[in-house]
């Protein structure tokens, strides 16, 4: 679903964010949000009060737009939640699509009947066969069928699912291509998989995260602070007023007050806190990654300690032939030969590796062996070797070409009279020594020579692992391999430690290390055996393609079953708290303006002796402003419309660089605290101009 | 300014830098129970302390029990200073024969100095008597720095500790700093500044006849001892009325010197000694680094209110309130320390300072006497800053944010604000109330925009625990006695508790180690985003209440209005 | 209740300790070291306490020097300063009535420090320039000749304390002390 997602503005959408941004008008709504809830009492105040001067036959223009103003602000704040909020529904949406009116044929007694897939229960057992859509969340316990995943994760080609081992879990709302699987429930019905995704995207049982919380809690503070420093300022208006014999109640009036205290609480950031929120989780959803809760993505900000597999992650999944050492008295090109033949009917990616090295080296041809010519002697545990018997056309052993490991193959050629030579150990050694398996290749008593087959490290993840090392990630491999292999490879890969012949065990135990040193770690899993390491890990992302037990031990379920997505993850967790952080400081910072666009208006004619027009505070307004109503309505305006501005950048998150926290810092503080302070100098300014053209103030 | 003035300045600041960081290593030695160059001869008087009051020194307390030590201490320290003014009529010691002190002052005194704040209802010569003075306002200096000192060190203890429930013993605290910081520093003190003319005697006011044939009594009493310990304890209450611009207080430009010195010293060095009981001394010299610099910002600016004229009376030097033996440069260098830190001793009368002077001394204290501060209060003050300069910077950085490896979540933001917060309300909600209120305006001595001032300035004061005054207004009357005795009471415990029980939030927390990741607290950026934190809550708090008193005011003055 | 009873004999102790023996050890080391100091500087002749060299006395006899404004009017019972703000009335008052009080008869400006009450109302001293400044008066209320005026002039040169080292304080000068030389001067 979140490959054919739908672009930031969708004119629908938007359609539906507007209604809901009136929806959310409701006492109870705004309530959630103390910030906007003051906002939301001061327009309902100002609003009375025009409505009492309506009555009274006066038509107050300036109140009338003042309170306009404080309606739009609380409506675009609205909105923005709406927004955030509105492209998750559109996700889910599609998800719930398919699962309406959806039957299972469940299997009772050994007889099967139809049952609605909302009433399946925990333990039922039901059938699918192909073309059938998977009611529920289940384990195969019976068969083997190729499932077509795209409707949660949007990757089409179709994923094998069988009883038994790893790959055991379908999810509901995924269907079969092939086969027939029998399934055992594991969901309670309204808690599956889907509707958990569901739930979460549409930000249903959104519950705020620790840090919207300790934010929350700050601005909440500061609209206390702004509220008391208004209301006071009512007084020393007053108590100013006697003492310059003047009368200040046609300017401070209680709209007048409650414009400059909602141009001073933390409307920007209390505007856009939870839109933020939800659209954090909506980009991890982009990125194909399901959070179980908020929580888990503002840990993933937090997260420095990665446990990383080093298959598939950091390394390509397989070793990889990349040099021929010839025995003495041997070519390498021969050897090459040798060890082609010896692979061509290998199909392991070892084996093609093989193949495919002598071929760009030497140019060999791979052809491929007709059975009766030759004989694939397949790899086992116990041989330890694999290769091809060859016949001449009278069925006579022509070749009998063996690669396996050097132990293996020394007995084979001692036991056929030949001498393992000494040089050939030697070479074993040293490609052990650097974290590569030799492969000895011989014919019976002779030996040829080793195939160096190394761990091929990705490209480009040594950068990769650099950057991290620069956010104060430190990162581990685990691996199976013996340690000498785990630190040949680790050096090439930059990982600045490893877990070699790693166990489920070893990797709990390193989890619960490092988090009693204080770090917070991430990790990555699949096998139910890896569960309890993605259950205590801070952020467990378990692979789609795991199994059930993974998907829910871990805090995130990662749908393309990528483990490099872990980086992804990090920065948009790390995205999440600097979009907060940046727009506070946005949000106070704009305050500075405001003051210099409001006080003067107020004050600008208190102490003003008789003759002059201004008092002393009138010097405060540096922006030159037209005329006290339009500064008010200024700023007013602009406090609005800097929520709408900012919508976008809420959703998207203010941009990530892979740096230190000390530069990360002096640039967000650049952008957002000194232009905080500029930015509504101009806007303010900007607007007055406007307003003032289209005569809307005096 | 003068070569002299610039010299003077130089001076000071050079004691200070000098002695501050010794002084803060002696205290972490103190503190933390290693010997030290007091342990031997001073020895003997903490561990008689602990036996006579059955102290278990090495019982640690809960942040709960801490709190609840601190509050009984303090109720008793608070009930003892109220009973020996409303009976000292009775008691000896008493050799002008002053009668029993009013109950409602007598409230508001014993509030004054339990809270450290040491704001002055009453005139030291004419109401209280040196029993009064010696076992009541002397001890409550020494105890009141202590509580601060206490406080603090709990604070750091949390946020040193790991995964522990208990912050220290509060006794154990209380002894150490009395017994090797504060008395040992007073006696040196008190020696000095007796030898420069402070009187020290148990005599009763000498009545002598002038040159011109009248009769002026001369107040005498132990005041050298008292002085000493209320300039180092941040107290601030002056023996005399006059405070330390009274000549027998503060009597030549040396004990003046000394008197200024004492001042800063303690919150000074508190800032080494946090550095290294945390063992990071860049993040102490870091906090040292940003209250110098809010310190000598806020001097700059008074340094040019003081030396611009003033058309409105007429007058190109300004010199009403101040001595010539001190001239204007230590009147602002004083007034300036004096309400960064919550001392609030004067020895130039602030209410005649220029507006711009008065402003900074105001919006000194309106900070929360956290540029130095009080002695240890000063450190916990600017510690809430921290925090919630921590948390900005923390997310800005893409964290949670966290704290010399502690994370500060929603516990510690709630306590934060709240300390941050509520004397700041008690502050807007005071002054605004009185500046309606008839019986409170009828204080004032002084009209237009010095009238607001006035009653800004004495909330300020009293919620900062501070204790200076725009002394034009008469604050003892019933309504200011109870009202600003309450927000003392609220300025003070409204900050304790909620660090208290951050200490206690904090020690229970595991200690994340530092990364490349990790927001950094001892370099200039962190330095320059505190002194904006600190600067942007407190004017964007108080920029309309300034901007109507003392703003308006120094504007007024050069257009040359008087009221 | 434990607590209680720790706090109770915590609070006594202290009590003793630096309520009661600090400010008696200080006193003990007046009485041993600073008499004169500690009982407030008092300057004695014959017998005669003619007042404390740190307390400023009235004067308004123009054959003395005056010390600068009293918001007290000089009763140290209690002492303190006017404490008007910069933009009061009430001060541009005092400083009218206090610049035609001490307004010499050439016009010269009169020094701040004579126009303005001081802090304490108690301040002993005056700038050098402002005992300068009453020069005149005093002379011609004294009817003293040329050389008699020199010898007042060099006798306000040897009564100016210089700042300490250097650089603390400013000059100043004692009126109280001046005033007595100036008697007995007149005197010899």
């Amino acid at each position: 679903m979140a490959k054919s997602s739908t672009g930031q503005f969708d004119r629908a959408l938007l359609g539906a964010a507007v209604k809901d941004s009136f929806r959310k008008l409701h006492p109870r709504a705004e309530m959630r949000n103390p910030v906007m809830f003051v906002c939301w009492v001061g327009a309902l105040i100002t609003s009375v009060l025009f409505g009492i001067d309506l009555i009274k036959g006066v038509f107050p223009e300036f109140e009338f737009q003042i309170s306009l103003w404080l309606w739009f602000t609380v409506l675009f704040a609205n909105f923005a939640e709406a927004v955030a909020e509105g492209r998750g529904k559109a996700q889910a949406e599609s998800l719930k699509k398919g699962r309406t009116q959806l039957m299972a044929r469940l299997l009772e007694n050994n007889k099967e009947r139809l049952a609605s897939a909302t009433t399946l229960k925990k333990g039922d057992i039901v059938i699918c066969e192909t073309n059938d859509i998977i009611p529920s969340d289940g384990e195969v316990i019976e068969g083997i069928a190729s499932v077509d995943e795209s409707a949660i994760t949007g990757e089409s080609a179709p994923v094998i699912r069988e009883s038994g081992g790893d790959r055991s879990a379908v999810t509901g709302g995924t269907r079969v291509i092939s086969d027939r699987i029998i399934i055992r429930i594991t969901a309670e019905p309204g808690s599956t998989f889907i509707d958990k995704m569901i739930a979460l995207i549409e930000g249903a049982k959104r519950q705020k995260t620790p840090n919207e919380i300790a934010l929350s809690i700050v601005l909440a503070g500061l609209t206390i602070i702004f509220l008391l420093a208004v209301a006071t300022l009512k007084f020393f208006a007053d108590y100013s007023g006697t003492a310059a014999n003047q009368d200040l109640s046609g300017i401070v009036t209680v709209p007048v007050l409650i414009a400059l205290l909602v141009c001073l609480i933390p409307t920007t950031i209390g505007g856009l806190l939870s839109a933020i929120g939800i659209a954090g989780i909506d980009r991890l959803v982009k990125q194909n990654v399901i959070a179980k809760s908020g929580r888990s993505v503002e840990a993933a900000g937090d997260i420095d300690v990665l446990l990383l597999d080093k298959t598939g992650t950091i390394t390509l999944g397989n070793r990889m032939a990349s040099e021929f050492i010839p025995a003495p008295m041997i070519t390498e090109q021969h050897l090459a030969e040798v060890a082609q033949l010896a692979s061509l009917s290998d199909e392991t990616p070892e084996g093609r590796s093989i193949v495919v090295l002598a071929k760009e080296k030497y140019g060999f041809r791979a052809e491929s062996l007709t059975p009766s010519q030759g004989k694939f002697i397949p790899f086992t545990a116990v041989s330890r070797m694999s290769g091809v018997d060859i016949f001449e056309d009278d069925g006579q052993v022509m070749m009998s070409v063996r690669k396996g490991d050097a132990e293996a193959i020394k007995i084979m050629v001692e036991n056929e009279g030949g001498e393992f030579p000494i040089e050939v150990v030697g070479t074993v050694n040293r490609i052990a020594r650097h974290g590569g398996t030799p492969l000895v290749v011989a014919d019976g008593k002779d030996v040829f020579g080793v195939i160096h087959l190394k761990d091929m490290v990705k490209g480009g993840i040594k950068e990769r692992f650099a950057e991290l090392r620069r956010m104060g990630i430190k990162t581990i491999m685990i691996t199976g391999d013996n340690p000498l292999t785990a630190a040949a490879i680790a050096a090439e890969a930059g990982v600045d430690d490893f877990i070699a012949q790693a166990t489920p065990e070893a990797k709990l135990e390193r989890i619960r290390e490092e988090q009693r040193a204080g770090h917070l770690v991430a990790m990555t899993g699949d096998g139910t055996n890896d569960a309890p390491a993605l259950a205590q890990a801070d952020v467990g992302v378990a692979m789609n393609t795991g199994t059930q037990a993974a998907r829910e031990a871990g805090n995130m379920v990662d749908l393309d079953s990528n483990p490099t997505k872990l980086i992804q993850i990090v920065e948009i967790g790390k995205q999440l708290l600097m979009t907060r952080g940046a727009l506070t400081t946005f949000s106070i910072a704009n305050d500075v303006a405001k003051y210099f666009a409001i006080l003067p208006a107020m004050f600008g004619t208190l102490y003003a002796t008789s003759g002059s027009t201004g008092g002393p505070l009138l010097a405060m307004n540096i922006m030159h402003l037209h005329s006290p109503e339009s500064a008010i309505l200024s700023a007013v305006i602009f406090n609005a419309l800097i929520i709408i501005t900012l919508i976008p950048l809420a959703l998207r998150g203010v941009s990530y660089r892979a740096e230190s926290a000390a530069k990360l810092l002096r640039r967000n503080l650049f952008i957002y605290g000194l232009g905080g302070v500029i930015a509504p100098f101009v806007g303010i300014k900007a607007i007055d101009v406007m307003i003032v053209a289209a005569k809307l103030v005096k | 300014m003068s070569t002299n003035d610039i010299l003077q300045i130089l001076a000071y600041v050079i004691a200070l830098i000098v002695l501050a960081p010794i002084l803060g290593q002696f205290m972490a030695r103190v503190f933390t129970g290693k010997p030290h160059l007091l342990s031997r001869p001073l020895g003997w008087l903490e561990r008689i302390t602990y036996r006579l009051c059955g102290i278990p020194a090495n019982h640690e307390m809960s942040w709960r029990q801490y709190a609840a030590s601190l509050l009984w201490f303090n109720g008793l320290g608070f009930l003892i200073v109220f009973i020996l003014q409303i009976t000292q009529h009775w008691l000896p010691m008493n050799p002008q024969h002053l009668p029993n002190v009013p109950w409602v002052l007598s409230f508001n005194t014993a509030v004054s100095f339990m809270t450290n704040t040491n704001w002055q209802s009453y005139a030291g010569e004419t109401t209280l008597s040196y029993l009064t003075q010696m076992a009541g306002l002397t001890v409550q200096n020494f105890v009141s720095a202590a509580t601060g000192i206490a406080v603090f060190l709990a604070l750091t203890r949390g946020i040193l500790r790991k995964t522990t429930s208990v912050i220290g013993n509060f006794w154990v605290d209380m002894t150490r700093s009395i017994v090797y910081v504060l008395l040992p520093l007073s006696v040196i003190l008190g020696v000095a500044l007796l030898s420069q003319g402070v009187v020290q005697t148990l005599s009763p006011a000498v009545t002598v006849t002038t040159v011109e044939g009248q009769s002026q009594d001369i107040p005498l009493g132990p005041a050298a001892s008292q002085v000493a310990i209320k300039q180092l304890g941040t107290n601030g209450g002056g023996y005399f009325n006059a405070n330390s611009a009274h000549p027998l207080e503060n009597p030549t430009p040396v004990s003046n010197f000394l008197e200024m010195l004492a001042l800063l010293l303690i919150p000074a060095a508190l800032t080494f000694t946090y550095g290294k009981m945390v063992s990071n001394r860049k993040h102490g010299w870091i906090i040292f680094a940003v209250m110098f610099s809010l310190w000598f910002g806020g001097l700059a600016l008074s340094l040019y209110g003081e030396y611009s004229s003033n058309p409105s009376v007429g007058l190109n030097t300004n010199l009403e309130g101040k001595e010539i033996r001190f001239g204007t440069v230590n009147s602002v260098l004083w007034s300036v320390s004096t309400t960064a830190a919550s001392n609030g001793s004067v020895n130039a009368m602030h209410s005649s300072l220029s507006p711009i002077a008065g402003g900074v001394a105001m919006f000194n204290i309106m900070l929360g006497e956290i540029i130095f501060g009080g002695v240890g209060a000063g450190m916990y003050g600017i510690l809430l800053h921290v925090l919630l300069t921590v948390f900005l910077a923390g997310l800005m950085v893409g964290r949670t944010p966290e704290y010399l490896g502690k994370k500060i979540e929603a516990r510690e933001i709630q306590m934060t604000i709240l300390g941050i917060l509520i004397p700041n309300a008690v502050i807007l909600l005071g002054a605004g109330v009185a500046c309606v209120l008839p019986i409170a305006l009828s204080s004032l001595a002084n009209q237009g925009p010095h009238g607001l001032s006035e009653i800004l300035y004495a909330f300020s004061s009293a919620a900062g625990n501070n204790g200076s005054a725009f002394a034009g207004l008469n604050a003892n009357t019933d309504f200011y006695n109870i009202v600003l005795g309450i927000a003392m009471l609220i300025g003070r415990f409204a900050v304790i508790l909620p660090c208290l029980v951050i200490a206690g939030s904090l020690a229970s927390k595991k200690v994340s180690p530092p990364s490349a990741g990790t927001f950094a607290t001892d370099n200039s950026t962190f330095a320059v985003l505190l002194i904006g934190v600190i600067t942007i809550v407190g004017a964007l708090t108080f920029l309309p209440a300034l901007g109507l008193g003392p703003i308006i005011e120094h504007f007024l003055m050069i257009a040359g209005r008087i009221f | 209740m434990k607590t209680l009873l720790t706090a109770l004999k915590f609070i006594m102790l202290m009590t003793v300790l630096t309520g009661i023996a600090y400010p008696l050890l200080i006193t003990g080391v007046g009485r041993l070291f600073f008499v004169r100091q500690a009982e407030g500087s008092l300057i004695i002749d014959g017998g005669k306490i003619l007042g404390s060299e740190l307390i400023a006395q009235k004067f308004t006899d123009p054959r003395y020097f005056w010390p600068r404004p009293s918001a007290v009017d000089y009763n140290p019972q209690p002492s303190g300063g006017s404490n008007l703000g910069p933009t009061s009335a009430s001060l541009k008052d005092s400083i009218m009535v206090r610049r035609s009080r001490f307004a010499a008869a050439d016009g010269a400006p009169v020094p701040a420090d004579l126009l303005c009450a001081s802090g304490s109302g108690l301040d002993p001293h005056i700038s050098p320039e402002a005992a300068r400044y009453q020069l005149d008066r005093v002379a011609s209320a004294r009817q003293l000749d040329k050389a008699q005026r020199t010898a007042l002039l060099s006798l306000i040169d040897k009564y100016t304390e210089a700042p300490t080292i250097g650089i603390l304080g400013q000059s100043r000068v004692n009126v109280l002390w001046l005033n007595l030389a100036l008697d007995s001067l007149g005197r010899r």
